[in-house]
């Protein structure tokens, strides 16, 4: 490739491709289509919020303590408090639970430069504060007409011990509670699920069944540049 | 735009790169490492990049004795000697101890020569011989950042017991500790003998829920894990 261009030509079509992409981002409106699907065995998701965001933005990091609203979503399976977060940009929420083998469709537009990042967020209901998605997930790259598939882990917001107690669970397995401000998990931090033992895998007395098991990954994002 | 700036900078460079640019030139390299489990530490980490050909370990062949000694007892001493040894670039202990779950470590590591190739590996604890391992990724010779999901892997050497008695020498039946202080006592033990006595990948923890008897000492409500166990970020800061 060097040998067949001189430094000028390159110099000359990368200016070119360099304009191309300040006008691109010059309030030309960019839409995203997202598509979700629940790849579990069982286990519901809740209603799932997405929302376009900038750099300096995420909805948890591994290995720090979940914000209250990361908790309300993970324990409770409302994502309200986290698009509360950022209420003036692009986003989504469902409006009912994303069943195993289901998919949603929908499509965010922006035309901020700077809202280059896509996170995606439902909680497993059938766990303790388990929840799926992605994390600022990078979009600059990504061409008109071009997709790329995401297929998430299944994260512990860290704020619920995994007790799987009857009454401490919110999805339809159980039907207990939700969000609660008290937290204690043994690790008080964002990390991945290990996930749920359930009684029929020896924890007697868990509300689980092995329907609510899962592995990695739980849900499939697909996201298309329009 | 990064791609717009690297083409530019190879232009105007273009004179000079024939001679600056061989394959022995060294590489900077920002190694991001993180614990993805809730309720597994990781021992210290041994961090290598070596030429092809070389392995901590590899799937489906015995470990070496260097390698039961990390994955049974946490110890990369023999590891690091070995890798020593071969000439390779090796990080040892980034940490500064034990890795808790959720716990990141960054650290910058200087490739030289043919050391193209990075392997990582720490024991899982509690375990009775599981680490988390990378075997000869090729390294990235591109600028820019790159992210790896790591499994956990089973050595092949010890029966997985899940008994806590503090045994971490290389043959000694039983895990170490747990640092998470969750771990049980009095357990009869899962199995006592290992049929696949190759590396292969841990099919995981048992565990049950009695603190004070049941088969195992392990929680398994706490102590097991889904596969990734950890993250994996290199970031090249130069072309190779």
């Amino acid at each position: 490739m060097k040998s067949f261009h001189s430094p000028d030509l390159l110099k000359l079509s990368s200016l070119a491709l360099l304009m191309g992409s300040l006008m691109a981002c010059n309030n030309s409106p960019r839409e995203y289509q997202v598509s979700i699907t629940n790849i579990t065995h069982g286990q519901p998701v809740s209603p799932p919020i997405a929302l376009l965001h900038k750099a300096d933005f995420s909805l948890w990091k591994i290995g720090e303590a979940a914000s209250d609203a990361l908790e309300r979503m993970a324990e409770g399976g409302d994502g309200s408090a986290l698009l509360a977060l950022r209420d003036s940009n692009p986003q989504y929420q469902a409006d009912a639970p994303l069943a195993p083998g289901a998919s949603i469709d929908f499509s965010l537009t922006t035309t901020r430069g700077g809202f280059n990042r896509l996170s995606v967020a439902g909680m497993l209901v059938n766990t303790n504060d388990g929840f799926s998605g992605i994390n600022a997930i990078e979009l600059s790259e990504l061409k008109p007409g071009q997709s790329t598939v995401y297929y998430s882990h299944t994260y512990d917001a860290g704020t619920e011990l995994n007790s799987e107690l009857t009454g401490t669970i919110p999805g339809p397995a159980d039907g207990g509670e939700g969000y609660n401000a008290t937290r204690d998990d043994v690790t008080a931090v964002v990390t991945l699920h290990s996930g749920v033992v359930s009684s029929d895998d020896g924890h007697m007395i868990s509300t689980l069944s092995s329907a609510d098991r899962f592995d990695n990954p739980s849900l499939k994002i697909v996201v298309t540049a329009l | 735009m990064k791609k717009l700036i690297i083409a530019l900078s190879i232009a105007s460079a273009s004179p000079m790169m024939a001679t600056v640019l061989n394959p022995a030139m060294a590489q900077d390299l920002n190694i991001q490492f993180t614990n993805l489990t809730h309720g597994s530490h990781f021992t210290p980490l041994i961090v290598s990049a070596h030429s092809e050909g070389q392995h901590l370990f590899e799937v489906n062949t015995a470990a070496s004795g260097s390698l039961q000694a990390m994955a049974e007892g946490g110890d990369i001493s023999g590891l690091v000697n070995e890798m020593n040894a071969l000439n390779a670039d090796t990080t040892e202990n980034p940490a500064g101890g034990l890795m808790a779950p959720g716990q990141s470590v960054s650290f910058d590591m200087t490739t030289q020569n043919d050391n193209d190739y990075l392997s990582m590996a720490a024991m899982i604890l509690p375990t009775n011989d599981g680490f988390v391992g990378l075997d000869a990724l090729p390294i990235p010779k591109k600028k820019g950042t790159y992210t790896y999901y790591l499994n956990g892997y089973d050595a092949g050497t010890e029966a997985n017991d899940e008994i806590i008695n503090g045994a971490g020498a290389p043959g000694a039946p039983g895990v170490p500790a747990d640092p998470l202080g969750q771990g049980g006592t009095g357990a009869s033990g899962v199995i006592n003998f290992e049929s696949n006595t190759s590396v292969h990948i841990h099919r995981g923890v048992i565990g049950d829920t009695d603190a004070t008897g049941g088969i195992s000492d392990l929680d398994s409500r706490i102590h097991r894990w889904l596969n990734p166990v950890a993250r994996l970020v290199i970031e090249v800061k130069q072309e190779k």
